[in-house]
């Protein structure tokens, strides 16, 4: 066995990476309080008011990381998935089994706030536009996922079918995506690219991208500190699980 | 065909499928009363105004029809499950993926076609147009297949489990969405003048790829939620 190899089984086996996501967990949750708290105030006091919404426009700061995620959180699901069908690897499933809460909650998050940014700007609460069309079937298709997962009794066998089901569910990543590019209706366009010049300021688009930085971090921070969890349910019974129990009975106890 | 062949077995098995439902032919008609009962609690609801109702019809039918369909997905492997036989198919040395393509299409001719004929019917009880009839008849042939691929893969994977009804519709009506707002679509174009080929297009694409990969998907659905 290469060393690479050994290094993945390594990572893979869950004492281990019980442990490594037990050291990175409070990094995570530290840098991605610490940044997004910089982010809000680059982006509610530093940020210049827009000349046409005014102050309102400032949710974007929340609403379009929090979408972002939720596209990343699924497509992270997705390719766990992918990996516990067919390498049958118990991380891969505990990793995309504890994504899918996190997930479901940032879609939901981004469906508030473009509520609350929808009611002063569009004068409604909710339209059937394309994107928020879609953005609300994606938080259904989260919320099947965990419904599945928690209605089988056999933890593998119910991450497994949970696992094909979020790969089911992949087809609707591009229509969120391209929604606004497709159908021509109320929700603007993209905005800030990846490749070429983004169409927004720079003194309002660092904060954006630093709280997208923060919400990747918050995202890895609780999903480790879930896939623990997980881990800690799933080897119930063995000895690693044991030993841990033990030590922290005797430090409760002392 | 020699008997024990990949067409015999394909033949026996929905020669079995339909004798089952022959048997039981009054449990037949129950889509088309649900669906009938819930386009006639429409008019009820929002009250009889044809021009209103006219406007709505095709979603109305559509949506009946949808739900109908979502109530007999669960038939689909039920029976086989309780009695053993559809470990038999999983075991058996043919293609599961062909079978259960079989068993797809013989569960789509006995409760959605049924339901596309008396969709005409249904669109009388609204006033549905005259010129959306027909387009109304074809995005149900097209998209009520599509349906029945869908939903087969998400009821075999909740397949061994006990009162799955909630949790199915939870799992298939995120994935009808698309297929509604094309259908649907189709028909209101035609309701307003407008060009209706383009939807009906997207309802075949769609058809021709779930006719490929849903079985597929179905397949290894299956084989999880057996394991």
């Amino acid at each position: 066995m290469n060393a690479l190899t050994l290094w993945f089984h390594k990572t893979g086996s869950p004492p281990t990476f019980y442990r490594i996501a037990g050291a990175l967990a409070p990094w995570c949750f530290g840098l991605g309080l610490l940044l997004g708290l910089a982010a809000l105030y680059g982006g509610l006091l530093l940020a210049p008011r827009d000349y046409q919404q005014g102050d309102a426009y400032r949710i974007i700061f929340i609403h379009v990381p929090c979408a972002w995620m939720s596209l990343f959180a699924y497509f992270f699901m997705a390719a766990n998935a992918f990996i516990a069908l067919v390498w049958r690897i118990k991380l891969s499933e505990i990793l995309a089994m504890a994504s899918a809460p996190i997930g479901a909650a940032f879609t939901f998050i981004t469906l508030v706030t473009g509520s609350l940014w929808g009611k002063p700007m569009w004068g409604t609460w909710w339209t059937w536009d394309a994107r928020l069309t879609s953005e609300l079937v994606l938080l259904f298709i989260y919320l099947g996922i965990l419904g599945l997962y928690n209605a089988i009794e056999d933890r593998r066998q119910a991450a497994r079918a949970a696992a094909f089901l979020a790969l089911v569910g992949v087809v609707n990543l591009p229509i969120v995506h391209f929604s606004v590019n497709w159908w021509n209706t109320l929700h603007q366009g993209q905005t800030v690219r990846l490749m070429g010049p983004s169409k927004m300021d720079g003194a309002m688009l660092w904060p954006l991208l630093l709280m997208a930085l923060a919400t990747h971090l918050w995202f890895f921070g609780s999903l480790l500190a879930r896939t623990r969890v997980g881990l800690l349910e799933l080897d119930g019974g063995k000895e690693w699980v044991r030993s841990i129990a033990l030590a922290e009975g005797a430090r409760g106890n002392g | 065909m020699k008997p024990g062949s990949l067409p015999a077995a394909c033949a026996a098995l929905m020669r079995r499928d339909l004798t089952l439902v022959w048997r039981r032919r009054g449990d037949a008609l129950n889509p088309i009363l649900f669906a009938l009962i819930v386009v006639a609690l429409f008019p009820l609801g929002v009250g009889p105004e044809p021009e209103q109702l006219r406007r709505m019809s095709a979603g109305v039918i559509f949506v009946a029809i949808l739900l109908a369909g979502l109530l007999a997905l669960d038939t689909l492997f039920r029976s086989d499950y309780e009695d053993g036989s559809l470990e038999q198919l999983v075991l058996s040395r043919h293609p599961l993926s062909l079978l259960l393509g079989c068993r797809i299409a013989v569960h789509w001719l006995t409760t959605a076609l049924p339901l596309i004929i008396v969709a005409p019917l249904l669109g009388e009880l609204l006033h549905l147009a005259d010129a959306v009839r027909w387009v109304m008849v074809c995005a149900l042939l097209l998209s009520t297949p599509l349906l029945s691929l869908l939903g087969a893969v998400c009821v075999a994977l909740t397949v061994g489990m006990h009162r799955s009804g909630m949790l199915l519709a939870l799992l298939v009506l995120p994935l009808y969405v698309p297929v509604l707002i094309f259908g649907a679509g189709a028909c209101n174009a035609a309701q307003m003048g407008l060009p209706y080929a383009a939807p009906l297009l997207w309802l075949g694409a769609a058809l021709v790829m779930a006719l490929v990969v849903a079985p597929l998907a179905c397949a290894a659905a299956l084989r999880i939620s057996l394991s």
